[in-house]
């Protein structure tokens, strides 16, 4: 399943410009297979950055209304870091309920699912799929791509920081000595046992130093992790 | 039972969130020496409190706190990666499948089989969002309890000497964890997954076995 969003991710890394981002942000509707995608950033400063495949008419009655005030989705995930399918929020005021049929007037489809994200200094941004189908069909999509959606939005989000923030963000998501270790040692071919044996740190450390330099290089798993540090010219090997 | 409360949620319960802080003033202030502050009204905050963390509470059917945990995002600000670098080889430790877990703390009345109900919390909450591993920061001297209750963390360092040692580990999540924390707590899957559901909607069917 993952290995279908690796040519998104490529294309993310390779986005310079906020418009760039954008029009991958958008493609990733595809490769998500659902009607709808959103992804919308608030730094500490309350500047915003939002990408979105929802129709104009939509954005602008959202905005005009000030749903924000009475949207589930948005009162569900502010301040809060779990993703959340939209069953799982509590639609039963009467404006909520107003307001879910409006939005599926407007296309924006009958599930959804958010992942909220937390990020350095303060920001936060969200991440949304919504779709049209019915509840087994969906529980199924869910079930199969929820750490997809994770990683994603994760990718999405570290790359609109380093884009919006420049340096800053890259001293802060760069590879500790460790990390650079950790990562040599399995690019010259030791197994996670010999590395964390070399290291003299045990197999879960290792596992955790290999995670967290996995999110800063911002790949999938840890063949991408080596494949990106590499080319990168992060390792001496 | 167990609940699972963001800081926004708990200041809706006054009782819950009195005892819970005050609790924490007398274990981490009171019994350990800990430099941690204590406001007037004797309750412990820090400022990771105040990002909006997810507690996970042992309530006592009177209501009040009999133990509890805070689970923050590795993504975002955390006490590991703030404090205690110098613990973790220098690795700053982020990714959205780690959580940050500090401030375990069992009320000096908390019954035996609490500390097991707040790591079984601890698993659901783990198990439940996709996480990998819980960085923590803790008591050194809980090693032995953790060993104890069958899930010991992976030491990554520890400073301090005497009731001041402090010490930074790594648990992993796995779904056989399940079982003996259960046991040991007395508690039944279907009621943890319960009061999991109700705090974050029903993931996996009640018949479910783990």
């Amino acid at each position: 399943m993952s290995g279908t969003l690796e040519p998104s991710i490529e294309r993310i890394h390779r986005a310079e410009t906020l418009e760039d981002l954008n029009g991958e942000i958008l493609a990733l509707r595809e490769a998500f297979e659902v009607e709808h995608l959103v992804y919308h950033s608030v730094n500490s400063t309350g500047e915003q950055y939002a990408a979105l495949t929802y129709s104009d008419e939509w954005v602008d009655q959202y905005l005009t209304e000030d749903y924000a005030r009475i949207d589930p989705v948005v009162q569900g995930c502010y301040r809060r870091f779990h993703p959340v399918d939209w069953k799982n929020l509590n639609w039963s005021g009467k404006a909520a309920r107003e307001f879910m049929g409006r939005a599926q007037d407007a296309g924006v489809g009958n599930q959804g699912f958010s992942v909220p994200i937390r990020g350095p200094s303060g920001q936060f941004a969200l991440f949304t799929v919504s779709h049209q189908c019915n509840d087994d069909e969906w529980a199924k999509y869910t079930e199969t791509r929820t750490r997809d959606l994770i990683l994603m939005s994760h990718f999405v989000n570290q790359k609109a920081l380093e884009i919006e923030r420049g340096t800053d963000i890259t001293s802060l998501q760069s590879l500790s000595p460790r990390e650079k270790d950790t990562l040599t040692m399995l690019a010259v071919g030791y197994s996670r046992a010999q590395a964390a044996e070399s290291l003299s740190i045990s197999e879960h450390t290792l596992r955790v130093y290999i995670e967290s330099a996995r999110f800063k290089l911002g790949a999938m798993n840890t063949t991408h992790a080596l494949a990106r540090a590499l080319s990168m010219g992060l390792l001496v090997v | 039972m167990l609940r699972y409360l963001y800081a926004d949620e708990l200041a809706r319960h006054p009782r819950l969130r009195k005892s819970t802080f005050s609790d924490r003033a007398d274990q981490f202030h009171s019994r350990l020496g800990w430099d941690v502050s204590v406001n007037q009204d004797g309750l412990e905050f820090d400022a990771y409190d105040a990002m909006n963390p997810l507690y996970v509470i042992w309530q006592k059917p009177d209501g009040l706190h009999g133990g509890s945990m805070r689970f923050l995002p590795t993504t975002g600000e955390t006490m590991v990666n703030d404090h205690f670098s110098d613990l973790t080889d220098g690795v700053h430790i982020a990714s959205p499948f780690i959580w940050e877990c500090t401030r375990f703390c069992l009320a000096r009345d908390a019954a035996p089989n609490v500390s097991a109900a707040l790591m079984l919390g601890g698993l659901e909450v783990g198990l439940g969002q996709h996480l990998s591993h819980a960085v923590g920061v803790f008591d050194a001297r809980m090693v032995r309890i953790y060993r104890l209750l069958g899930w010991p963390p992976t030491i990554l360092g520890t400073k301090g000497a005497g009731r001041e040692a402090t010490s930074v580990g790594l648990w992993s999540f796995a779904p056989e964890l399940r079982a003996p924390l259960l046991r040991k707590s007395g508690l039944s899957e279907a009621i943890s997954r319960h009061w999991y559901a109700r705090a974050f909607g029903l993931r996996e069917p009640l018949a479910a076995t783990a």
